[in-house]
């Protein structure tokens, strides 16, 4: 889904577990969170807040 | 009269607008985004100017593009729609101030009302009874947790500048409160520019019930009947109709001369809305004025005969309103209900492409949409991508068109809301009229739907 990153939640090195939400999008004035789809430590963080991802852009690498 | 019309806004609202226009003569000019450069609100204008990129702060939401755009094609009149600027007092003032007729109320009666926590003492003062709550904006989060501990739990933690389900949470307990507490005034500052914060009592499920108004520049004013527009959800409106299936006469006067008092208390000209919460015991408690057309305002028109558009440009020219109260009559019932781009069960945004557009036809059935066959929904803007408005003699045969309304509507390339309409509008809660403001949960708590067996 596409809008814009309004906050990322971890820091890199930060472990997250599977369903997490790691992410809020902003999209047609609603606040959406993105959950990790696996569990693992976070290596980067791609999303910067206020900037537009589309679908299928990366938002953050985690290492399992 | 206005000769020519510039629209600051987009989708559903403009081609409304403009249809109004054409229909009066009045010269139209539409603004866009560059994420709307194809949109049919664009395409319908005599004229079009663009405004800027897609992000709202950079186009809809821009002053001195919009009152550029005027200037450059001489349109002598604005008008803000709902959303963005509507309800800007600098934006209506900034009009006035480039010499052009804003089509809504005077930007000190926008303003006395932009503040709930100031439009609820004005009220208080009127004898208009207001939703139990905190007299003033909290100053600390410990005064937050004293006031909520004298209203009670649940209360509403409310931003005082919000609007459109923005900055309200419903909080049962000191840690729920504390977290909305700071989550919500960083909201409303981000969103509003204002983070103050007020309490109200939950007053919960209930009815949200609304009057419209409607005044000219010489004092004289109406109200329009009532819309009832309790299915809602997230604190926004999926399903209203008018009149409502639970006010009387008795009731209906009551709230109408609230409203009216309200209205007049602050000046106010033209078209609004004064939005009441009613109780099981037919209370009812003034929440908040909405100084510009609502996105319901078609049912009204269905009852009523009026076109509000074309009201709003007559009251905005100076002239006065040619009837009375007692001149007004309410003809049948009326229910919209609203499409979004999203998806029905998890009721998250699903923009896209829309590959067919099928409107249905027929007696006692308009379209207002934003969107043709082809057109593409963008993550930048509401997701509502047009209404279904149906009319009928009596609410049940509104309620019969609604339903074969909705069964005939196609929106495919994208996920829509239409699912959940047609599981509200098959419910025998609705066909009796039951409807609180808890409805849409109570309907996915049931899981399955339960109909009453009618056909459409």
């Amino acid at each position: 889904m596409a809008g814009t990153v309004l906050q990322v939640l971890v820091k890199v090195g930060d472990s997250v577990t599977a369903g997490q939400d790691v992410v809020v999008l902003e999209s047609m004035k609603m606040e959406v969170p993105v959950a990790a789809e696996a569990a693992g430590t976070v290596r980067r963080i791609a999303a910067q807040e206020g900037v537009f991802v589309d679908e299928g852009d990366v938002l953050l690498e985690l290492e399992p | 009269m206005v000769q020519k019309l510039l629209i600051a806004n987009r989708g559903e609202i403009a081609r409304r607008i403009l249809r109004t226009c054409r229909r009066l003569g009045v010269a139209t000019v539409a603004v866009y985004s560059d994420a709307d450069a194809d949109a049919p609100h664009v395409q319908e204008a005599d004229e079009a100017v663009r405004i800027g990129p897609p992000p709202v702060v950079w186009s809809y939401l821009r002053t001195e593009a919009i009152l550029d755009a005027a200037r450059r094609t001489g349109a002598d009149a604005v008008h803000p729609g709902y959303g963005f600027l509507s309800e800007n007092p600098a934006f209506a003032k900034a009009c006035r101030d480039a010499g052009l007729v804003f089509i809504g109320p005077g930007p000190e009666a926008m303003a006395a009302m932009g503040s709930k926590v100031e439009a609820r003492r004005r009220l208080m003062a009127l004898g208009v009874p207001v939703v139990p709550g905190t007299q003033a904006a909290l100053g600390s989060l410990e005064e937050a947790w004293e006031e909520a501990e004298r209203l009670g739990y649940p209360v509403m933690v409310k931003a005082s500048a919000g609007g459109g389900g923005i900055g309200m949470q419903a909080v049962d307990g000191p840690e729920a409160l504390q977290r909305a507490f700071s989550a919500n005034a960083q909201h409303a500052q981000a969103y509003f520019g204002d983070g103050t914060l007020f309490l109200e009592k939950c007053i919960w499920p209930a009815r949200h019930i609304e009057i419209q108004v409607l005044f000219d520049e010489h004092g004289h004013g109406v109200y329009l009947w009532e819309r009832e527009c309790s299915i809602q959800r997230r604190h926004q409106k999926v399903m209203e109709e008018a009149p409502s299936p639970f006010v009387d006469d008795a009731l209906r006067r009551r709230m109408g001369e609230a409203a009216m008092s309200a209205a007049s208390a602050i000046g106010y000209v033209n078209a609004g809305t004064v939005e009441f919460l009613v109780d099981a015991a037919r209370r009812f408690y003034f929440l908040e004025m909405n100084t510009r057309l609502q996105v319901e305002h078609p049912v009204t028109e269905m009852i009523t005969g009026l076109d509000l558009v074309e009201w709003q440009l007559r009251v905005a020219s100076g002239e006065p309103l040619p009837f009375r109260q007692e001149d007004l009559r309410c003809d049948g019932h009326a229910i919209e209900c609203r499409v979004y781009a999203e998806d029905p069960e998890r009721m998250l945004p699903s923009p896209g492409t829309i590959t067919r557009l099928a409107l249905p036809e027929g007696d006692g059935i308009r379209n207002d949409v934003g969107v043709v066959s082809g057109s593409t929904v963008t993550p930048y803007y509401d997701a509502m991508i047009g209404k279904l408005i149906v009319h009928g003699r009596d609410r049940a045969e509104a309620v019969r068109r609604l339903r074969r309304a909705l069964d005939e509507y196609v929106v495919e390339g994208i996920q829509t809301n239409l699912p959940l309409l047609r599981r509200i509008a098959a419910a025998q809660a609705f066909s009796e009229g039951r409807t609180t403001t808890d409805f849409i949960a109570s309907l996915q708590k049931e899981g399955s739907t339960r109909t009453d067996g009618q056909e459409g």
